[in-house]
């Protein structure tokens, strides 16, 4: 059974229909890119799956749970669905260590001593581990978005939700987190991320969903949407992104 | 300078006429005329201020201690000292004219860039003499009956000791209504938070009382808790000592204002950082304690100092409920002789404590300022 259910999920902001009708399955350890123009409602997807906001219509399964609507624990399943923002997010008055730490501490419930072991491990591992101590304001958008990653991933999150991760980035900045989540993907991480990047959605992704006004009007796999795709928008799409940015 | 001026003064340099060693109108004043006015308000100050320390030192009169005597003839030189500048702008003046005949057109300039400048300076210092001299004519002015009523050394040296001593009270009011107000005013801006329809009662009841408290003048409430709760003869208040009402008072009265402040300071944390804390699994409470608050206290510093210093002012209002104040006290040694130097004592003690505080905001706000330049949160 697919890990991640999403059935017919409906989404307005006031009189501006954002999600109309998207289903999506997701199993364990696959990598799905969302790709599509601006407002065609990746990111509110993603928020959507992680209850950050409400739908209002359709169903969110996570492991078989419903996790949408009322009388369910939005906390607890957050502990399950880490998501990584565009602008990073992170938090300005703590040091990069007590990012980390702070859900793994409050929420997790975990020794602080045992937390911090952890982070500097994790952060270690994406080459951040001497800025254990700094703030966030003296770091690159790279680096900040680093430290954002291994925020999401020290909860031990079971799904990993990036949200146009490298957008915010200077191109030069782009690769060193790319690297991360190619990482994460070989490590077997369940991923959903709403990207940009059509290389790396087309290196990384076992699932491509191309959205259109709020539906997904074509899916497949990499090869497929990249190279013969089916529908006129999807073509449309492509051929200007792949142009504006050669790959 | 404006661009108009700039394109103007390009296309007269540019025209074939006129006569080649006058350098372009740059659109500022012409340097000897400024520089005779600096010259004419500077030698205008130090007579006025000559005048003044004169007339003080009439009223001080000849038993003058020397230090005195010195410390006048001092000032009346510092007051003097903008003829230097003006001097120095005129001297700038002159030279301008003689690199103008030798065709140096740009030390010319240069010339008289610094001459306007010591002009500029003259006039400013001069200026503020012109002010600090009329201060002093008034109050020596009707052969000393400004500084008879208000500065009489002798009711001063009276009044001070006594009147200290009650400033004391009105330190501990100030202390103990802050410290009060930090913790009503976080309750009742996040009280006015919570969300949902739970919430909707405790909004209310908030908004009520912030509304109430800033609407009634503080020295009403200050009169209603002291007169009124212990005429009630409510019970364990109406035990209270005085000064602990007129800090419940006060706390009342400012707890509402405070409650704003931290409000503004909630409300600016940008809302990325509660989606940030809620994604993580944090709880509403835990986000507000964890996350939010504290990167709103930053913010609200400033604003809040600024509210803690009206506090303290309005600690002079608590002799209405029977407490003796500073302000209180220095009233009765007033009405005991006659004369207002004692109510000064209290004026230059709550000089004394605010200066240091608005300074140390000033400094906050810099800083805030700064950091928000370099394009930190």
């Amino acid at each position: 059974m697919s890990f991640l259910q999403i059935r017919d999920v409906r989404k307005s902001y006031a009189d501006n229909e954002v999600l109309r009708g998207v289903s999506l399955e997701v199993a364990r350890h696959e990598v799905v890119c969302l790709i599509g123009a601006s407002g065609s409602g990746k990111s509110t997807l993603l928020r959507c799956i992680n209850a950050l906001e409400p739908i209002d219509s359709g169903d969110i399964l996570v492991d078989g749970d419903v996790v949408t609507g009322l009388g369910v624990d939005v906390n607890r399943l957050r502990r399950n669905v880490g998501i990584v923002f565009q602008s990073y997010n992170l938090f300005p008055h703590m040091s990069v260590l007590r990012n980390v730490t702070l859900a793994p501490v409050r929420v997790g419930g975990m020794d602080r001593r045992a937390a911090e072991e952890r982070a500097l491990e994790l952060l270690a591992r994406v080459g951040m581990a001497d800025k254990a101590n700094a703030y966030p304001d003296s770091l690159s958008g790279g680096q900040q978005q680093r430290v954002a990653i291994v925020r999401a991933m020290a909860m031990d999150p079971q799904v990993l939700l990036l949200d146009e991760i490298t957008a915010a980035l200077d191109p030069e900045l782009v690769g060193d987190v790319l690297e991360i989540v190619r990482d994460l993907a070989k490590g077997g991480l369940t991923m959903l991320l709403a990207t940009h990047e059509m290389g790396f959605a087309r290196e990384i992704a076992t699932q491509v969903c191309f959205l259109h006004q709020g539906s997904i009007l074509e899916r497949g796999s990499a090869a497929q949407i990249f190279e013969d795709p089916q529908e006129e928008r999807t073509r449309q799409f492509l051929s200007r992104v792949l142009t504006a940015r050669p790959a | 300078m404006t661009d108009g001026a700039s394109a103007r003064s390009t296309t007269v340099s540019l025209a074939p006429a006129g006569d080649p060693r006058r350098p372009p109108s740059s659109g500022a004043p012409p340097i000897l005329p400024l520089a005779f006015a600096a010259l004419a308000v500077s030698l205008l100050a130090g007579a006025t201020a000559t005048a003044a320390l004169f007339g003080l030192h009439g009223l001080i009169g000849p038993g003058a201690p020397a230090l005195v005597l010195v410390l006048l003839g001092a000032t009346a030189l510092a007051a003097w000292a903008p003829v230097w500048p003006a001097v120095s702008a005129l001297l700038a003046g002159r030279r301008r004219a003689a690199l103008l005949l030798q065709d140096d057109v740009v030390r010319a300039r240069h010339a008289a860039a610094t001459g306007r400048e010591s002009a500029r300076t003259a006039m400013g210092y001069a200026l503020a003499v012109v002010v600090v001299a009329g201060l002093i004519f008034f109050v020596t002015a009707n052969s000393g009956a400004v500084a008879h009523t208000f500065l009489r050394g002798e009711f001063i040296s009276l009044a001070w000791a006594d009147v200290a001593k009650a400033f004391w009270v009105n330190v501990r009011v100030a202390v103990g209504a802050e410290i009060l107000v930090l913790a009503l005013g976080l309750v009742v801006a996040v009280m006015r938070m919570l969300p949902g329809p739970a919430g909707r009662p405790l909004r209310a009841l908030a908004i009520a009382y912030v509304d109430v408290f800033r609407a009634i003048p503080g020295i009403i409430v200050l009169y209603l808790v002291g007169f009124g709760l212990s005429l009630a003869k409510v019970p364990v208040i109406k035990d209270l000592p005085p000064i602990w009402l007129a800090i419940v008072a006060l706390t009342l009265t400012y707890g509402a204002y405070v409650a704003e402040v931290y409000r503004a300071g909630l409300e600016s944390i940008h809302p990325s950082q509660w989606a940030a804390a809620r994604s993580l699994g944090l709880s509403y409470g835990m986000t507000m304690r964890t996350v939010i608050i504290p990167q709103a206290f930053r913010r609200i510093v400033p604003p809040l100092l600024n509210d803690f210093i009206g506090l303290q002012k309005d600690t002079a209002l608590i002799g209405v409920m029977g407490v003796i104040d500073a302000f209180m006290q220095a009233r009765l040694v007033s009405s005991q002789v006659f004369n207002l130097s004692p109510v000064t004592v209290v004026a230059v003690a709550f000089v004394i404590v605010t200066i240091p505080q608005a300074r140390f905001v000033d400094r906050l706000i810099r800083r805030d300022q700064a950091r928000q330049r370099a394009g930190g949160s």
